[in-house]
């Protein structure tokens, strides 16, 4: 069980792993991707009251979703980096900015795309959508307060800060719909009791779903393997690497 | 655990749980401005403002949608089955929007308690079904009501 | 398959202009988040090769010039 976190914080053992999970997961994610977005695009039946513009949901959910999984993600790196001082977290809580800021990115523009034909409106400030700008800005904030910082370490140290200042907008995102009065539908998925939505519908939306997480998986990856390589750059592995 | 990094656990902990207590209170402060809309039931209590821009949501009432001939003027009510507050409106009405369904109208509230709407939003709900099934519901469920009501248990 | 041709399929009943844009959008975005860590990376790593070189044969001419 040590060793494994041991060699989860060497780099060059890192670098090497994830590049052989990659070269399976990613075609795997593309391809699962796809079969769900033609799934839920051409092999659904459309919904009763919102007709064709509830195929939307095949990418709007699974964004938000993973969105918010994401900052999970980003936010226990950052306690790892902060607590132990491990580098390969420091590395892994940078790299998750840029994923879930596009997955949040994804979740609100196709919510307001989704919306205008839906509610009549692209925009309005309910809590759950407000809060949801909110996680796109801790995002980009986090993007944005790492490269502010000349000294890469004290940057690790107040994105980690600002990170866990932020995980308290998650929970606040998950309830908002049933907290307050919004225009936002509650949650159609439920893990106790059934899903209000058809199982000829909820087949492909787990499957997006999945493929979200999966392509989440992926960029990360990608994301910390060039933050290895940007940062290892002066070590002998590395010269290696690229010499050969 | 090493003394130093129970202390940084310490701190993280510290800041995970003061930063939720801040925008807990914060939220606290401002729960009635976080809602987007009122509903009916608090309209009838007065607690909306009147004469200020508010929005009021709800379902609208089954048979209380009245559409003008010879114009986009319409009213209906909302209610959320303890009060109901009627709503009028000039303009187009969202696509979903229908009776049964729910609907959040933003406008100004007059001394009659009828709010003058300015927009008018269709709220949706969970439920997602293909055309099929919600026949098949629609059915079964004439069909329970048809049955208890012969038996004379209507619920 | 629901629709009956590929052009019912485009307008998806007048909701078409919405859900392809919504899934274009995605698609653009998705594939930069893809593209531009491979991208950035490859030219990290040929920097970083063209400097190992430069240095070679800058260590190999030191060489070189001190032998004679």
């Amino acid at each position: 069980m040590w060793s494994f976190f041991h060699k989860l914080g060497s780099p060059p053992w890192l670098y090497r792993i994830s590049g052989s999970i990659l070269r399976w997961l990613l075609p795997l994610t593309l391809i699962a991707l796809c079969a769900g977005a033609v799934w839920g695009l051409f092999y659904t039946a459309p919904d009763f009251r919102q007709g064709n513009s509830y195929r939307i949901i095949y990418i709007h959910v699974p964004a938000a979703v993973v969105a918010l999984a994401g900052y999970y993600v980003m936010a226990i790196a950052g306690a790892v980096s902060l607590i132990w001082k491990m580098k390969m977290a420091d590395v892994a809580m940078k790299a998750c900015a840029p994923v879930g800021a596009a997955l949040t990115f994804i979740a609100l523009v196709t919510g307001a795309i989704w919306g205008k034909p839906t509610w009549g409106t692209w925009w309005v400030w309910d809590a759950r959508i407000t809060s949801m700008l909110i996680l796109l800005f801790l995002y980009l904030g986090v993007i944005a307060l790492y490269e502010a910082f000349d000294n890469k370490e004290a940057a690790g140290k107040a994105c980690a800060v600002l990170t866990l200042v932020g995980t308290v907008n998650i929970p606040i995102i998950y309830k908002s719909v049933d907290w307050w009065y919004s225009l936002h539908q509650p949650a159609s998925i439920k893990f106790t009791g059934e899903s209000s939505i058809d199982p000829s519908m909820l087949y492909p939306l787990l499957l997006m779903i999945g493929s979200f997480y999966a392509l989440f998986t992926c960029a990360l990856l990608m994301n910390m393997r060039l933050e290895i390589l940007r940062r290892e750059s002066r070590t002998g592995w590395v010269r290696k690497l690229v010499g050969a | 655990m090493h003394p130093v990094r129970k202390q940084r656990l310490i701190i993280v902990l510290c800041v995970v749980l003061f930063s939720s207590a801040a925008v807990g209170l914060m939220a606290y402060a401002l729960r009635g401005n976080i809602n987007l809309f009122f509903p009916p039931a608090e309209v009838a209590a007065g607690k909306a403002p009147v004469g200020q821009p508010i929005r009021v949501g709800g379902m609208v009432v089954e048979g209380s949608v009245q559409r003008s001939e010879d114009s986009l003027h319409v009213r209906f009510e909302v209610t959320d089955y303890q009060a109901r507050v009627p709503i009028v409106y000039e303009g187009i009405l969202p696509d979903l929007f229908g009776e049964g369904q729910g609907a959040v109208a933003a406008g100004v509230l007059d001394d009659q308690g009828v709010l003058q709407a300015t927009e008018v939003l269709a709220k949706h709900d969970e439920n997602y079904m293909p055309p099929e099934v919600a026949e098949a519901l629609e059915k079964s469920k004439a069909q329970m009501k048809g049955a208890n009501m012969t038996k004379g248990q209507g619920e | 398959m629901y629709f009956d041709s590929l052009h019912a399929a485009l307008a998806m009943e007048g909701h078409g202009p919405f859900v392809w844009a919504a899934y274009a959008i995605t698609a653009v975005v998705l594939l930069t988040l893809l593209l531009s860590p491979v991208l950035r990376s490859r030219r990290l790593r040929r920097d970083l090769a063209g400097e190992i070189r430069r240095r070679e044969t800058a260590a190999g001419e030191g060489r070189h010039a001190s032998g004679t």
